[in-house]
């Protein structure tokens, strides 16, 4: 390529380019716009679990003196039932329910209405006008009480086994012959263990400000983590045009991949359509607590079994999730990932998903795959412990490696996971002394990763800089580590290159910022388009010196003659080139478009030291070693926050945080206060380890990060109080009143 | 939809006429944490708030003869914490107000805008009304979740705290999952006074453990007369555990409130019982 490239910038970690906006304020989430004429919207929303709506009246809100337009399912473009639309992983059917429900509500929360008025405080006062003839229904929340014969349906058009059912999905995965694999074994351990639904915690709740003008074309300022699945969407259930629809996407305040699907950009545009007036809204916490999708509760079952020696000859696992109102639980996480670190001859792996009336699910970190994990490396804890073997030895013993067959399909290429197991081992951490009442718990995991479609366009200014787009909002440094890759690649300060983040109507569709897809996929196609101007910088350089262009290599931020054979010229820089631009031959600049490919999935394992205050049942993490494949840390700063990230909300997962409901089904803790995610001093420093197997398929070695450093989290926590106390938990969260609880029994028995 | 009208008056006077007149509309203003999250939520719709903290009588920290102090209904926690000598006599009093919240809300947080916390100080709380100054116990200010005993118009001026005889001192625990930003499940606090390592007077306060913060008197006669051994510990302990009358909810159940009330007694002693003895 006759490109030079000195890794100058690559693996630096570098000023983040919107750190400046974050620390004075200036940064524009989607709750900082406004518009001359604007008016606010706001969501009447069901109190009831499970209701058939008979009839919804709107004339008093309408009637009302600042309301300007009133909204219900009747506005929303309907997906009949018989036939399944998908976009990417959601299912427009469901969408269009979710958004405003139709003949049912199906959660307390869910919306029934939508008011746009000059005011908040009077599009809430419209809100209580409207009125809604409910039949209410007999509901379930719990999996144990949907999937009891008599349970009142959700979907009555879903069936399984033959009969209508709140198992709305399975999914299986086999690999060898699991009875005869069990024969095998000397030891078989088998446990239950429950999860509670808990929220991905972004603190910026949804928001969006939405223009229609009289010919219908549209802009969307809204936080999420894609822009085009916004637009979409929005298109698709309000029957706009995609072109007419701008959506340009804000700072985003947090995701964890509960922003991968819309919930007010389609009822903002309908009441500005019909208002004919910019409408914004904003959530409050509390509606994105009911209303947004926390990720599953569930209940799993796992049983290993292993020889004398240490290998396991069969596993076998189920997994039931819930998937809130609507069908898509994240079981192919749980069922796919959790066997994924291990070599083993024999495995069944099943999933199922099942409806239930609270909020639908969203995406979090890796879904389903922290929830699988925690089962399976608890009981391989216990496998190994009565084995009498290290529990990293063992997993050293049976770890997947180049060649291994993964029971969800792929046979792995060069992966890491035998590298994280042996940096744990031989980290300070693993052989420090602990004290009494502390314990220290190992465990892994596995994510797929994703790749798929991304666009962006390199420039060059003409005073010599360079302007990258790219498609994806930017929620952990892809910006920062976009700028590294094109200064490497362009041999400039990274500071020379400015990387923004486009929308819609201006860059190439770029799929979600999700699957921990997004410095693989940009850096793609990002490197191929500054491969491209560096090209064209060389023919330029080749043309006025009246070489060949091969002749020409680009070293350093300039063209030089590639060998003295080649001629002796003075280098002519990207700005000497832009400057010459107008007269040989125009502006500089490339754009690609790809559906990427090669994001092979990603290793980690975690150390946990914890401290068990037994009096009150407290357990705290005091001590936390991340290791990861990364793959290569293009920032370095950038990946060790991702890890830190994954670790602070697997802990509050394992310890306090969870969704609790009342008797009449709403949930009674939707505020921070009570829905206890980790502050900064619940938590020590949380260390990591970066384990460097580049990924010979991506032209830096880029493996996603984002999503594995969760899914080891809740069974490091486990087994480490597990060491503390010899108690074992089967169910999260591990709070203070189930640890005490658990701890109890022995506690009076040691006394006595 | 009604505006809200906002007054910072200068004196104690104007500002009781001002939040007499208004009626049950009207809201004291001190650091605002509790009022202004209420206020977000749509808890409450105040007509007129009165800002009390131009009043100098209730944001000043005064020591009054003797080695006691009387301190203003809106004074900040941290500006309490910043008080060169508060800290050695009261030490558990401030560190029931410095729980509270976080670094950024003790900067505003007020202990007259809490009071329901435990505070086992003995302290006197002046109120001053339309009708007038009177005094009370602190423990009889609270009258149930989200209820007082103030009269209508009458505002909380200051917290008297007595002086202390040598040997005293006291300690204030609370039980919360996280370390900060957090609600007690369970709150206690103890005041003592050691003479030749006997107990020879004790206040034992809980909070969270039933409608109103308790003062436990049973507890404080076991560890009277006692030098704090492990049996007036349990004795104490057990009559804490007996005294509690609380739910269970979102944030603890009975039987984990109760045992903890027990636990956070014993501990609190002695850390109370250290400070008074010097170490
Ligand atoms: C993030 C956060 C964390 C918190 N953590 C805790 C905690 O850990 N523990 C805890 O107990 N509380 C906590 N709170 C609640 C609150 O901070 C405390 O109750 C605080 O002491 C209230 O003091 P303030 O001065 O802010 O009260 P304000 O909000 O100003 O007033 C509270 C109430 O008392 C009335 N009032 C105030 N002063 C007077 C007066 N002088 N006379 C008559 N009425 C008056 C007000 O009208 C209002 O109804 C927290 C609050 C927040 C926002």
């Amino acid at each position: 390529m006759n490109i030079v490239v000195n890794n100058k910038w690559i693996g630096q970690r570098t000023i983040r380019p919107d750190g400046v906006d974050k620390v004075t304020g200036r940064a524009a989430f989607a709750a900082d716009t406004a518009m001359p004429g604007m008016i606010w919207g706001k969501v009447l929303r069901s109190p009831h679990p499970h209701a058939r709506i008979r009839s919804i009246d709107t004339s008093r809100a309408e009637a009302l003196p600042g309301v300007k337009a009133v909204v219900t399912s009747r506005d929303v473009v309907d997906f009949p039932l018989d036939k399944s639309v998908m976009l990417g992983i959601q299912d427009m059917r469901w969408m269009c329910r979710n958004v405003m429900a139709r003949d049912k509500a199906l959660f307390p929360g869910h919306p029934i209405a939508a008011v746009a008025a000059t005011t908040e405080a009077i599009a809430a006062k419209a809100c209580e006008l409207i009125e809604v003839d409910y039949e209410v229904l007999p509901w379930s929340i719990e999996i144990d009480d949907a999937i009891r014969p008599d349970a009142q349906i959700l979907h009555e058009s879903i069936t399984f086994q033959g009969k209508p059912s709140n198992i709305v999905g399975q999914l299986e995965h086999k690999k060898g012959d699991i009875e005869a694999g069990f024969k095998q074994a000397d030891v078989i351990i088998e446990r239950t263990f429950t999860t509670r639904p808990v929220h991905q915690g972004y603190i910026e709740p949804h928001a969006c400000l939405i223009s229609v003008a009289a010919d219908g074309k549209t802009t969307i300022w809204s936080s999420s983590q894609g822009q085009f699945m916004v637009r979409a969407m929005t298109a698709y259930l309000t029957g706009i045009p995609q072109s007419d629809i701008r959506a340009i996407p804000a700072e985003i305040g947090g995701g964890f991949g509960g922003k991968t699907i819309v919930y007010l950009e389609p009822l903002a545009t309908l009441l500005a359509k019909k208002s004919g007036r910019p409408v914004k809204m904003v959530m409050t916490r509390e509606e994105v607590m009911r209303a947004t999708g926390p990720t599953s509760g569930s209940k799993n079952t796992v049983k290993i079994g292993a020889r004398k020696d240490g290998t396991i000859v069969a596993a076998q696992g189920t997994f039931y999730l819930q998937a809130g109102a609507f069908p898509g639980s994240p079981i192919r996480g749980a069922a796919g990932c959790s066997f994924a670190p291990y070599d083993i001859a024999n495995v069944l792996s099943v999933g199922y998903d099942v409806c239930s009336n609270r909020s639908k699910v969203a995406a979090y970190r890796a879904p389903g795959a922290p929830i699988g994990a925690y089962a399976v490396e608890c009981v391989l804890d216990e496998v190994a412990e009565s084995l009498n073997m290290d529990p990293l030895d063992f997993r050293l013993k049976n770890a997947a490696k180049q060649g291994t067959k993964a029971a969800h399909g792929p046979v792995f290429p060069r992966i890491g996971y035998i590298e994280t197991l042996e940096a744990a081992k031989t980290a300070p951490h693993y052989s420090t002394p602990i004290g009494k009442l502390q314990g220290r718990g190992v465990a892994s995991g596995f994510w797929f990763n994703a790749g798929g479609e991304s666009s962006a366009q390199v420039n060059i200014t003409e005073d010599g800089n360079v302007v990258v787009t790219t498609g994806h909002p930017d929620i952990g440094g892809s910006r920062a580590g976009i700028a590294n890759i094109c200064a490497e690649l362009l041999g400039i300060d990274y500071r020379r290159v400015s990387v923004i983040i486009g929308d819609t109507q201006t860059v190439g569709f770029s799929n979600l910022t999700g699957g921990s897809r997004v410095l693989f996929a940009s850096a793609m196609v990002v490197t191929q388009a500054a491969e491209k101007v560096i090209n064209t910088l060389r023919e330029r350089a080749a043309k006025i010196w009246e070489i060949d262009p091969e002749a020409v290599k680009w070293e350093n931020g300039a063209a030089h003659p590639a060998s003295p054979n080649a001629g002796q010229f003075e280098p002519l820089t990207l700005e000497d080139l832009a400057e010459k631009a107008p007269m040989q031959g125009g502006p500089i600049g490339a754009g690609v478009q790809l559906n990427t490919q090669g994001a092979d999935g990603g290793f980690g394992t975690h150390i946990c030291d914890v401290e068990v205050d037994i009096e009150l049942g407290i357990a705290r993490v005091i001590r936390y070693t991340a290791v990861q494949d990364v793959g290569r840390a293009v920032h370095p700063g950038y990946v060790e926050g991702q890890l830190q990230g994954g670790v602070a909300q697997g802990i509050g997962w394992a310890l306090n945080e969870e969704y609790i409901y009342r008797s009449d089904g709403k949930v009674d803790n939707p505020g921070f206060l009570d829905y206890r995610m980790p502050v900064c001093s619940d938590l020590p420093m949380l260390d990591t380890i970066l384990v460097e197997v580049p990924n010979p398929k991506h032209p830096q070695g880029v493996k996603g990060v984002g999503e594995v450093p969760l899914v080891p989290v809740m069974a490091a926590v486990a087994n480490a109080i597990y060491r503390a106390t010899g108690k074992r938990f089967y169910a999260l969260p591990m709070s203070p009143p189930k640890v005490l609880e658990g701890l109890e029994q022995p506690i009076q028995q040691a006394a006595e | 939809m009604t505006d809200i009208r906002y007054v910072a008056p200068q004196t104690l006077d104007e500002a009781i006429g001002a939040y007499a007149a208004a009626g049950s509309a009207a809201r004291i203003l001190a650091g605002g944490t509790d009022l202004l999250v209420q206020m977000r939520s749509g808890a409450v719709k105040p007509g007129l708030i009165v800002d009390i903290k131009k009043v100098r009588e209730l944001t000043a920290v005064e020591e009054i003869s003797g080695g006691g102090f009387r301190i203003g209904a809106a004074v900040p926690g941290a500006v309490l914490a910043e008080h060169p000598r508060f800290r050695q006599t009261w030490p558990g009093v401030l560190e029931a107000v410095n729980l509270i919240g976080s670094t950024q809300v003790q900067g505003r947080a007020s202990a007259g805008g809490n009071l329901c916390n435990a505070s086992p100080a003995g302290a006197i709380v002046t109120v001053q009304g339309p009708d007038g100054r009177r005094e009370l116990k602190v423990e009889d200010v609270p009258a149930g979740p989200g209820r007082t005993n103030l009269k209508p118009g009458e505002i909380l001026v200051s917290f008297t705290l007595p002086p202390r005889p040598p040997g005293s001192s006291d300690a204030y625990l609370r039980m919360i999952p996280r370390t900060e930003m957090d609600i007690a499940v369970v709150g206690c606090g103890v005041s003592l006074t050691l003479k030749d390592g006997v107990c020879t007077h004790a206040r034992v306060g809980l909070g969270a453990v039933a409608p109103t913060a308790l003062l436990v008197e049973p507890a404080a006669q076991a560890l009277i007369g006692s030098r704090l051994d492990d049996t007036a510990l349990t004795a104490a302990a057990n009559a804490c555990r007996a005294a509690c009358r609380p739910i269970d909810d979102k944030r603890g159940t009975i039987a984990y409130r109760t045992q903890i009330a027990g636990v956070l007694l014993k501990r609190t002693t002695n850390i109370a019982a250290e400070r008074a003895q010097g170490k």
